[in-house]
């Protein structure tokens, strides 16, 4: 019944010939034109001088396939050819040949891309204008965190406090021990560092200051933003987008919670009180780190590394580190919430926004330091 | 239709999930070119029995011959020759979402030695304008699509070597009557210009009047009948005899318009 069943045992054997045309402008197939031996078909049959020939025999082709009728019905269709006539195909083969015809995709070009210098200025614009809308998109999620909170403000019973003191635990608590350990470490490395060039002055002991400064103004609090970034950055994105994923989020619209409310408040909020904590815990880890390390190697006593940091340095390196981290907060929280809502509905979307999150929160960090680097040495603190 | 030849021959299979016993003694016989639907309740292991054929699911004991070739006994060598003889649509498509269409499409067809890539292409879009989508859908990745669509695809990807059976899980499930119905046409039509022989598992009726041949009815662990439509409106066994006199049932079936189970050529 099936055409080709009764030749299918030939598989892979069955080879495909081509005889040159004859006398009566005939060209003779045999063996199997399948999708096996069709580029070799198509290949023949291309090289084959077109004027030769007006009819194809098909009579001892012992099995064909729709990629086989392809390549006989592609001389008809590019037109060099049309009027060419099959013969000999079985009833099979005929319809086979009539269906594919019938299907011969009809190809729309798709518009090509233009190469000219101002199609290039064109598509550069297009990323720039993306750029900036992607900022424009930023800030309005940064909005709907004050107006949702604002609004939390007045009817506090829409507030979702376990929410918060979850979300609370998860970004803050249970990121101590790796914050921690990574400001210990800097201390040290610090203090080791500082060290071996400060001795060859005999300066050993402005090490205090130079750990004291660095970690309370600048490392402590970036390290742990950059840390705090890929932990739950990439945490809100995956957490909302699989909601996003699955309609969750369309779900709850429809039940009248609000997004907004239900799931970005909660989690921005506690980034918000947690992040300064976190930074002040670092501070501290590598205060000790650098203590313990300047006491090891250059001997100098917890005692007088005190005495040193009370005396040696001003209060406002630890403001001017601690101002930055509720800042750092809503940058973390706000690009992860917008990539969560970003999410596709296939979970490869879902990889590549935590990613992009992770390294958008990481970048913008550091952006926005440098941004108060600048603003803190103009004004002089 | 008199020696038919029989590409698909169960033989006592049996399948259990531990304790729970799915398949009992089943016995089933397919025919070369031929529509068979196979219905039964949900759960009454329509999917696993897809899987059993396909080789994607060992069973406890029994027999599956595939075109003359043992599955379960097969080596390697023979298992492949014998997969790209057979195309599997999954419910959903089950499309890899990494690629095109056309990527998926072309997937099969990698691994034929020798094809040159833009044939390959060429035939994939070949392929798509088959199962009635648009060129431009070759580009778009399965995510784009909407469900009919992924079906189509699924069932692209399925053809790509012109099988000589295509199993498909539930083809017509969530489309809309329209787009069903022209699923149910497709099947039908690719069935008959390239000889395919069709095991369809479905749960809608209009699918089984409208394309099958003949009808398997999944139940009490095995298949408990087969035949035409007209067959199965007399059989006395109670669900079948609910299954097919239910209220769906008579708008699906209307009155002496029951299919006699033959196909055209
Ligand atoms: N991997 C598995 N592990 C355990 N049990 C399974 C597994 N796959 C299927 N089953 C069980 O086998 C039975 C048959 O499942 P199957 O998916 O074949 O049902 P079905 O007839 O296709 O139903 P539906 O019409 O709902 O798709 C079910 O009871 C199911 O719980
Ligand atoms: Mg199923």
């Amino acid at each position: 019944m099936a055409y080709g069943g009764t030749v299918m045992s030939g598989g892979v054997g069955a080879e495909f010939i081509l005889g040159p045309a004859d006398d009566t402008g005939t060209v003779h197939l045999s063996g199997a034109l399948t999708i096996r031996t069709v580029t070799q078909a198509r290949n023949q049959l291309l090289a084959l001088d077109r004027t030769t020939f007006r009819r194809i025999d098909l009579s001892s082709v012992t099995r064909l396939d729709t990629a086989g009728a392809w390549a006989l019905l592609m001389l008809k269709a590019d037109g060099t050819n049309a009027e060419i006539a099959f013969v000999g195909a079985s009833a099979e083969a005929q319809s086979l040949l009539s269906s594919v015809e019938q299907a011969l995709p009809k190809p729309e070009a798709p518009p090509a891309l233009d190469g000219s210098f101002s199609a290039w200025l064109g598509r550069f614009g297009q990323r720039v204008f993306s750029g900036l809308m992607f900022l424009r998109a930023l800030t309005g999620y940064l909005g709907i965190f004050l107006h949702r909170l604002a609004r939390a403000l007045r009817h506090p019973s829409e507030f979702k406090l376990t929410s918060l003191v979850h979300h609370c635990e998860e970004v803050g608590l249970k990121a101590v021990p790796i914050v921690a350990l990574m400001a210990f470490l800097i201390g040290v490395v610090l203090a080791f560092q500082g060290s071996t060039q400060l001795r060859q002055f005999g300066a050993e002991v402005f090490v205090v200051d130079l750990i004291a400064i660095s970690v309370l103004r600048e490392l402590g609090i970036l390290l742990t933003a950059i840390i705090v970034a890929g932990r739950t950055a990439s945490a809100f994105t995956a957490a909302i987008g699989s909601m996003k994923m699955r309609e969750e989020i369309d779900a709850m619209r429809t039940l009248g919670l609000d997004p907004g409310m239900n799931l970005f408040v909660p989690r921005i909020l506690a980034l918000f009180i947690m992040l300064p904590i976190l930074g002040l815990i670092a501070n501290l880890a590598g205060l000790f780190g650098g203590a313990l390390m300047a006491w090891i190697d250059l001997g100098i006593s917890p005692a007088m590394f005190t005495t040193r940091l009370v005396e040696g340095t001003a209060v406002s390196h630890v403001f001017v580190g601690l101002v930055k981290a509720p800042v750092f907060a809503l940058i973390i929280g706000v690009v992860g919430c917008h990539a969560g809502m970003q999410v596709q509905s296939n979970a490869e979307s879902l990889g590549r926004m935590t990613s992009n999150a992770v390294v958008t929160a990481i970048f913008a960090v550091i952006v926005a330091d440098a941004v108060f680097s600048i603003f803190f040495a103009r004004i002089g603190i | 239709m008199s020696e038919r030849e029989v590409v698909i021959k169960l033989r006592g299979i049996r399948n259990q999930f531990g304790r729970q016993v799915v398949h009992e003694d089943l016995d089933l016989d397919v025919y070369r070119g031929e529509i068979l639907g196979v219905v039964g309740g949900s759960g009454t292991g329509k999917s696993v029995l897809l899987r059993t054929i396909a080789g994607l699911q060992r069973p406890a004991a029994g027999s599956v011959d595939v075109l003359g070739t043992d599955v379960l006994n097969a080596d390697e060598d023979t298992r492949q020759k014998l997969e790209s003889r057979w195309g599997v649509m999954f419910q959903d498509g089950a499309l890899f979402s990494s690629l095109t269409v056309r990527e998926n499409v072309e997937v099969p067809m990698r691994a034929i030695p020798g094809l040159d890539p833009q044939i390959r292409a060429d035939l994939a879009d070949l392929k798509i304008s088959m199962v009635g989508l648009q060129y431009l859908a070759g580009d778009k990745y399965p995510s784009e699509l909407s469900g009919g669509m992924r079906k189509r695809a699924g069932l692209a990807r399925a053809l790509a070597l012109d099988p000589d059976i295509v199993f498909l899980d539930e083809p017509t499930a969530g489309l809309d009557p329209i787009g069903a119905s022209a699923f149910d046409q497709l099947i039908r039509g690719l069935s008959h210009s390239l000889g395919l022989t069709v095991f369809l598992v479905t749960h809608d009726l209009d699918t089984l009047h409208a394309t099958c041949d003949r009808i398997a009815v999944l139940a009490e662990r095995k298949v408990l009948v087969t035949g035409s439509m007209a067959d199965m409106l007399k059989v006395d066994h109670p669900w079948v005899h609910e299954y097919f006199h239910g209220p769906r049932a008579r708008a699906a079936v209307p009155d002496g318009a029951a299919k006699t189970g033959q196909k055209g050529d």
